[in-house]
């Protein structure tokens, strides 16, 4: 793909592009300031306050005061990834509670999630999985009935990637301690976008990655509770006080730092622009494309995701047509990722086979303009209209 | 991301003869709308019999329009008996190439083109209409029989179950049926081997033994024959069903070495040991 080419990016729940400011920020600590944080001499020493100080910055954007005995905010544990954190808290809670061996989490769990809960069961513990309603809902005295005093840990997601839909998890931790159960919670797509105040919050363990909100790949977060017993999976070192071994990806880490102070500074600004823009591509697919379905919570969903099921055509045709013109969405059709089914989360809903094929998503950011978004609301519908006209199932 | 190629898409960017044919002779339509793609071709024939028209309608991916596209292409001009000896791989070849996972894509393809032959000659399409047990449906997911895996195993020399999966889907979704499908994977291709096994005793032979009734039969068949005009033959080596020798004597300066070799070793060898034996003369 050549540079030049116009991109328009509605997929930042896949990725997102990594914000100048926190480029600028790690740049030393892939040149000169390359020192190990765990060495003596103060070469190290110094890139291990980059460190902490990247621990204060993430500390401050969910809501964390307290410090350890050292000063240092050792809630927050720095991993390589989302689904690392998840694997984590999940195994964690397998290991520290071997007593219990039940698990709760949601159809709609991210495949970290989902398949390490699958993963639990052939280690012979036993998960029952929430089913959700049409509009990707969890019915909480539903789930309610699934937590026994058996359960570990309930997982349950702050927000979906697919549909977007916000799930209670106060309202759902508050339900798992009843029964003294841990919960956790994949906050992947929530975090940055919605307020967090891990200090006033039952929520026991949270996950975190650092590319959905403008940081690079390759980083992510787990915070603990202080108090909570965690054991890791992954042996080694004494780094992150024992909790995660491996040299720190000091680089990582110092831009994760910077993009929270970022994302905590630019939360308005998620939920005023961000959610208008949205709402005018929305609005403006709905108002010119007939026979198409708006999925998810409307009422309760992130501000940037909107996911639309066009009927009677297939979404990998639509994001192919769509990438033609430099626009970027993603689908939760079968064909896109070679695998055949429609996305677990749009089946979870019972979506018809008809919508569910043909369900697109669109996932803003900051980086994104009013004039985008009209260019995809003028070019997107002469698509639809073409594939329409392709496919047996469409009558004028 | 795929890696579809220029000619893909092409077809899928200016699909040829996207809609219906009016008042058709032969109307076929695969797939439904639960499996992500579904394909319905109509044809119409000229006063020779010959398809004069041919029109796609398809829901799914850019390869499924693509192959649909091609196939529209491919069969126009052809008498029905041509037409009905289409393949998946005329498609894939037309088109240059399809990631593995799409080929499903190439065979719906086909599998339009034949259900619309057998409307038009009024037949029940066979593979979903057959009563007895070669119609019986293995992956329950995506509707795929037993024959439909027998037949495109065969055409596409496929043998594991990711293949299947590529080429007709089946065993794509729960994966309930994925230790069926390498059964009856293992019975066809065992079928086969059996079946050459059988015919051919030779294959059983360990090499040491091919060897033994290798020289056997030079010594006493071929070497007399062609001591008898001044000249001689040695066996030299034998590896993959190729017999080396080395002509001697006349027949090694013989202008007609080739036709000897041919016509003589390797049908005696043949002859006398197994089909498979090929032969060829080293210096």
């Amino acid at each position: 793909m050549t540079k030049e080419k116009r991109v328009i990016y509605f997929d930042n729940n896949a990725t997102t592009a990594v914000d100048p400011e926190v480029f600028e920020e790690m740049r030393p600590y892939l040149t000169g300031l390359y020192g190990n944080p765990s060495s003596i001499h103060n070469f190290g020493g110094q890139v291990a306050f980059a460190v902490e100080k990247a621990r204060a910055q993430v500390a401050d954007l969910l809501g964390v005061k307290s410090v350890d005995s050292k000063g240092h905010h050792s809630e927050i544990i720095f991993t390589s990834c989302g689904t690392e954190s998840d694997n984590a808290a999940l195994f964690s809670a397998m290991f520290t509670c071997p007593k219990k061996n039940k698990f709760v989490v949601s159809k709609v769990e991210h495949p970290a999630v989902l398949n390490v809960a699958k993963e639990l069961e052939r280690r012979g513990c036993r998960v029952s999985y929430v089913p959700v309603d049409s509009r990707g809902r969890i019915d909480l005295q539903r789930l309610e009935e699934m937590v026994d005093e058996e359960t570990a840990m309930v997982s349950i997601m702050w927000a979906n990637n697919e549909i977007g839909n916000l799930y209670p998890v106060e309202e759902i931790a508050a339900i798992a301690h009843k029964y003294g159960a841990l919960f956790h919670t994949d906050a992947v797509q929530a975090v940055g976008k919605v307020p967090v105040d891990m200090d006033n919050s039952a929520i026991d363990m949270l996950s975190i990655s650092g590319h959905k909100l403008h940081a690079p790949k390759g980083v992510g977060i787990l915070y603990v509770r202080r108090g909570q017993r965690f054991r890791p999976f992954m042996i080694g070192g004494h780094q992150e006080n024992g909790r995660r071994g491996g040299t720190e990806n000091v680089a990582g880490i110092v831009a994760m730092g910077k993009a929270a102070e970022l994302a905590k500074a630019g939360l308005e600004h998620e939920n005023t622009v961000v959610r208008a823009l949205r709402d005018r591509l929305e609005k403006g697919i709905v108002d010119q494309v007939p026979t198409i379905r708006v999925n998810g919570d409307l009422e309760h969903r992130l501000p940037n995701t909107t996911s639309i099921s066009f009927e009677f055509i297939e979404g990998e045709s639509i994001l192919m047509l769509m990438d033609q013109l430099g626009i970027c969405a993603s689908s939760g059709s079968a064909c896109t990722t070679g695998s055949l089914e429609p996305s677990h989360v749009l089946r979870a809903m019972g979506l018809p086979y008809t919508a569910a094929h043909g369900t697109i998503r669109f996932s803003l950011s900051r980086y994104n303009t009013e004039e985008e978004v009209d260019f995809v609301v003028e070019h997107l519908p002469p698509i639809i209209a073409r594939l329409r006209h392709i496919s047996p199932y469409w009558k004028k | 991301m795929w890696d579809y190629n220029k000619n893909v898409m092409d077809h899928f960017l200016n699909p040829r003869n996207v809609g219906e044919v009016e008042n058709p002779d032969g109307v076929g339509e695969v797939g439904n709308i639960t499996c992500g793609d579904a394909l319905k071709l109509t044809f119409k024939l000229d006063e020779n019999g010959r398809i004069v028209e041919a029109k796609f309608q398809t829901f799914g991916c850019a390869s499924a329009i693509a192959s649909s596209s091609v196939l529209t292409e491919i069969v126009k001009g052809m008498t029905l008996e041509e037409a009905a000896t289409v393949t998946n791989k005329d498609i894939v070849d037309v088109l240059g190439e399809l990631p593995e996972e799409k080929m499903h894509c190439s065979v719906m393809g086909m599998e339009a083109l034949q259900a619309a032959i057998a409307n038009y000659r009024g037949e029940e399409v066979a593979a979903e209409a057959d009563e007895d047990h070669e119609g019986r449906i293995v992956c329950k997911c995506f509707g795929v029989t037993d024959t439909k895996i027998r037949r495109v195993a065969l055409e596409n020399n496929l043998h594991n179950v990711e293949e299947i999966k590529n080429f007709t889907k089946a065993g794509g979704a729960c994966g309930c049926c994925l230790d069926e499908i390498q059964q009856i994977l293992d019975g066809i291709w065992k079928d086969r081997e059996g079946a050459m096994q059988k015919e051919d005793p030779f294959a059983k032979m360990s090499v040491v033994q091919k060897v033994i009734k290798i020289q056997e039969v030079i010594d006493r068949e071929i070497k007399p024959m062609l001591e008898k005009d001044g000249g001689s033959i040695e066996f030299v080596d034998f590896r993959d069903d190729k017999v080396q020798v080395r002509l001697q004597g006349r027949c090694a300066a013989c202008p007609s070495a080739a036709v000897t070799l041919k016509h003589t070793v390797q049908a005696k060898l043949q002859e006398f040991i197994s089909p498979l034996l090929t032969v060829e003369n080293v210096k």
